[in-house]
């Protein structure tokens, strides 16, 4: 990305050298493009660490790992990664950057500076999570084997070492730039929507980030306590959560699950908005009931607030709680099931290209449904008394919030590509990808359901015999996977080798939002003069 | 890349300086608005770990059992047993048992019960004892009238002591459809040594689990 051919635009006649142009950043073209890099380390990184895991478990016993934190230490990096520096990244600070002001017609962020802040708060949080790997947790081991969830008392009186502190650090970090890219995204569709763009005119993508935005203002606040809460257990003496002092363990479950569930949805929502916007210009259609789509995102984003002890059935809830939060959680289903009927409404009829941004945007929604369904499954407190932590449990969660949203990352990767580069990628390298990559998640995570059900449990590197023909399999989709991911970076090195040039829009008369009617590459200041939308 | 090629649309408005200070200030307005929310949830997430507690308290969750001053005139016929349970966490070297392991009594009926407990360290320390109740929905009907749990409990090396609970079971029991099924109740402690401000919170002592 970084070989982009737009260096300097408009009436700004001078250029910018490197380090005033990539470091002291206030575009939000070029913060986007770094928050892309960004999220593609954090990918590759993520990727490594679940190559680990898979690896390990490809063969009942020990295969790679000197022992069980070593591979604790995997996924806990692994999940941390993946949410937190890839998915969040790109989807809400890569695309949310780059698209979502071309799409309302403004011409920056409302607070550029703080834009170029929260980019460059998430460098040191991810070097301070790589660096957690590398000092003690537990006496004698290095590294935070803790989940993503960061349960105590294994996150304070299990790992004395500093290297959950420094996790810890990175949370901080990250969730501190969420949180003012959130003030930035909102106070800039509020104010800066261009004339005659009303809130009901606004494309879908814009809707799903504003939803976002709101979620991650109200929700990373409560990580924040939960985890300043833990560090001052671990480091300060104070008894939070600590029985021996008065308080509960339990209530960091509560803290954290409060800013969990809301957090998926600030990771699938983004892509909601693209593939709305993926599934309209690839039918020619308008999307299918704008309304009824935009606000089944409100509700979804609203009812994701009080679902939150769904996480905790095996954490002793009354009956009368369990019954609320299983009524609350089925109710999720209602405005999911809007989202997922409304776009093959939109695809109703229409006069369907299957280009690779559509490829991937209908391979979500086999996807995301599929995930969706299992998730129904797991809301049931019964059911999930034998299920909860096996990898039924991860079969269900990579299905929605990591593969699913990893196909609408492409969806949106494939999408604009040609408008943020300027330049064509390779439809049949494309195609290559997405069907190596599809394939290979479902031959990785769908035996999971199988020995999830037999009863596998999640977070051990080791297990009986029984289990060892489905992990196998597994581990196998897992190299299918990753062989796609090497024809993703292919193909976008080609794409920059190649030069086609892309045009305006490529993808003709289905492309109506805004974005489509700038240049490809768009200059570097779009919008100096406010267009009117009819 | 020419600059007159990125407006497509023929409609332009011009951007007055009054519009742009305008916009600054509606910019001040939603974006300090914002902060304050973010603010407000920090606020919120300080203030979940009093109010976590108060509701326990108040509402039995958990099975927290509740406070009394004195059991009522007249007891029930209604019996229901009481059962003892006692845990020592691993960093207390205390053998800490109850008395008599279960009683049966009627509800509504004041029971004294003791548990025994000694230091087996050479130094004294310093109790303290967390508890709940099983099934947990009995806990706002389970009610202590007098515990050793309600103080911190210090013994010097080599000493014994009795400790005593005095409480009653509530006639509310019977009316609750979530609890007039239950005929057994399971009192249960878990004493820890009482954490000193000074020591560091994690010690490296009780590490390894792994």
């Amino acid at each position: 990305m970084g070989a982009q051919a737009h260096t300097d635009g408009g009436h700004h006649d001078h250029e910018l050298g490197f380090v005033k142009r990539w470091l002291f950043s206030t575009n939000h073209k070029d913060i986007g493009t770094l928050y892309l890099i960004f999220a593609m380390v954090g990918g590759v990184v993520g990727g490594f660490l679940s190559m680990g895991i898979r690896a390990e478990l490809a063969e009942p016993g020990m295969q790679i790992f000197v022992n069980e934190h070593m591979f604790n230490t995997f996924s806990t990096a692994h999940g941390l990664i993946m949410i937190f520096f890839m998915i969040m990244p790109s989807l809400f600070g890569g695309f949310g950057n780059w698209i979502m002001p071309l799409m309302i017609g403004a011409p920056d962020m409302a607070f550029p500076r703080l834009n170029n802040i929260s980019f460059w708060l998430m460098p040191p949080a991810l070097s301070l999570l790589i660096i957690s790997l590398f000092v003690e947790g537990p006496s004698g081991m290095n590294g935070a084997g803790v989940g993503w969830t960061v349960y105590p008392p294994h996150s304070t009186s299990g790992h004395p070492g500093p290297a959950v502190d420094f996790a810890i650090l990175a949370l901080h970090l990250g969730g501190a730039s969420s949180i003012l890219s959130s003030i930035n995204f909102i106070t800039t569709i509020f104010n800066m929507r261009a004339p005659g763009m009303t809130l009901h005119k606004m494309p879908l993508f814009v809707w799903s980030i504003l939803v976002t935005a709101f979620l991650l203002l109200l929700a990373m606040p409560v990580l924040a306590g939960g985890i300043t809460m833990l560090l001052m257990d671990r480091n300060f003496a104070t008894t939070f959560f600590d029985p021996a002092g008065g308080g509960d363990p339990v209530l960091y479950q509560h803290l954290f699950w409060f800013f969990g569930h809301p957090e998926v949805y600030v990771i699938i929502l983004p892509g909601f908005g693209i593939v709305s916007q993926v599934v309209s210009t690839f039918s020619k259609k308008p999307v299918f009931g704008y309304l009824g789509m935009a606000y089944a995102m409100v509700a979804i984003g609203a009812i994701g607030f009080v679902v939150w002890a769904h996480h905790m059935y095996t954490a002793g809830l009354s009956l009368d709680t369990q019954a609320y939060f299983l009524a609350a959680t089925m109710v999720i289903a209602v405005p999911t099931g809007i989202k997922i009927f409304s776009w093959i409404a939109t695809m109703w009829g229409g006069s369907i290209r299957f280009d690779t941004p559509m490829l991937f945007a209908i391979g979500f929604i086999f996807l995301f449904t599929f995930g969706g369904v299992t998730g129904v499954v797991l809301a049931n407190p019964g059911i999930d008394r034998a299920l909860h932590d096996t990898v039924y449990v991860v079969a269900h969660f990579h299905y929605t919030m990591s593969i699913g949203a990893l196909f609408t990352l492409f969806t949106g990767w494939y999408y604009w590509f040609p408008k943020m580069t300027g330049y064509m990628y390779n439809e049949f390298l494309g195609k290559v990808h997405f069907w190596l990559i599809f394939i290979g998640v479902n031959v990785t995570f769908f035996p999971m359901h199988f020995s999830g059900l037999a009863g596998m449990p999640r977070r051990i590197p080791d297990y009986p015999d029984a289990y060892a023909g489905w992990n196998m399999i597994s581990s196998a989709g897992a190299w299918i996977t990753i062989l796609g991911m090497a024809v993703f970076f292919y193909a976008m090195v080609q794409a920059f080798m190649r030069k086609r040039v892309a045009g305006d829009n490529p993808w003709g008369e289905g492309a109506t939002t805004m974005e489509w009617s700038l240049p490809s590459p768009p200059a570097f200041h779009s919008f100096e003069h406010l267009p009117k939308v009819k | 890349m020419s600059s007159e090629k990125q407006h497509k649309t023929d409609k332009v408005i011009e951007e007055t300086d009054l519009g742009v200070s305008s916009l600054h200030k509606r910019h001040s307005f939603v974006g300090l608005s914002l902060a304050l929310v973010v603010v407000g949830m920090l606020g919120l997430s300080a203030a979940a770990v009093p109010l976590y507690k108060m509701f326990c308290q108040v509402t039995g969750y958990g099975g927290t059992t509740q406070r009394a001053e004195m059991a009522p005139e007249e007891a029930s016929k209604e019996m229901i047993t009481v059962r003892f349970d006692a845990n020592v966490s691993r960093n207390l070297d205390w053998k800490f048992t109850p008395v008599q392991r279960s009683v049966n009594i009627h509800i509504g009926e004041e029971k004294l019960i003791f548990y025994k407990a000694e230091n087996d360290s050479d130094k004294p320390v310093t109790g303290t004892a967390t508890f709940n109740v099983t099934p947990e929905v009995a806990g706002k009907y389970f009610k202590k009238i007098q515990c050793f749990c309600f103080t911190e409990q210090i013994l010097e090396p080599g000493e014994k002591a009795d400790m005593s609970v005095s409480f009653f079971i509530d006639a509310g029991i019977l009316s609750d459809p979530n609890t007039k099924h239950v005929s057994e109740i399971t009192l249960s402690y878990t004493f820890f040594e009482k954490k000193q401000k000074t020591a560091k919170a994690v010690s490296t002592k009780n590490s390894g689990s792994l």
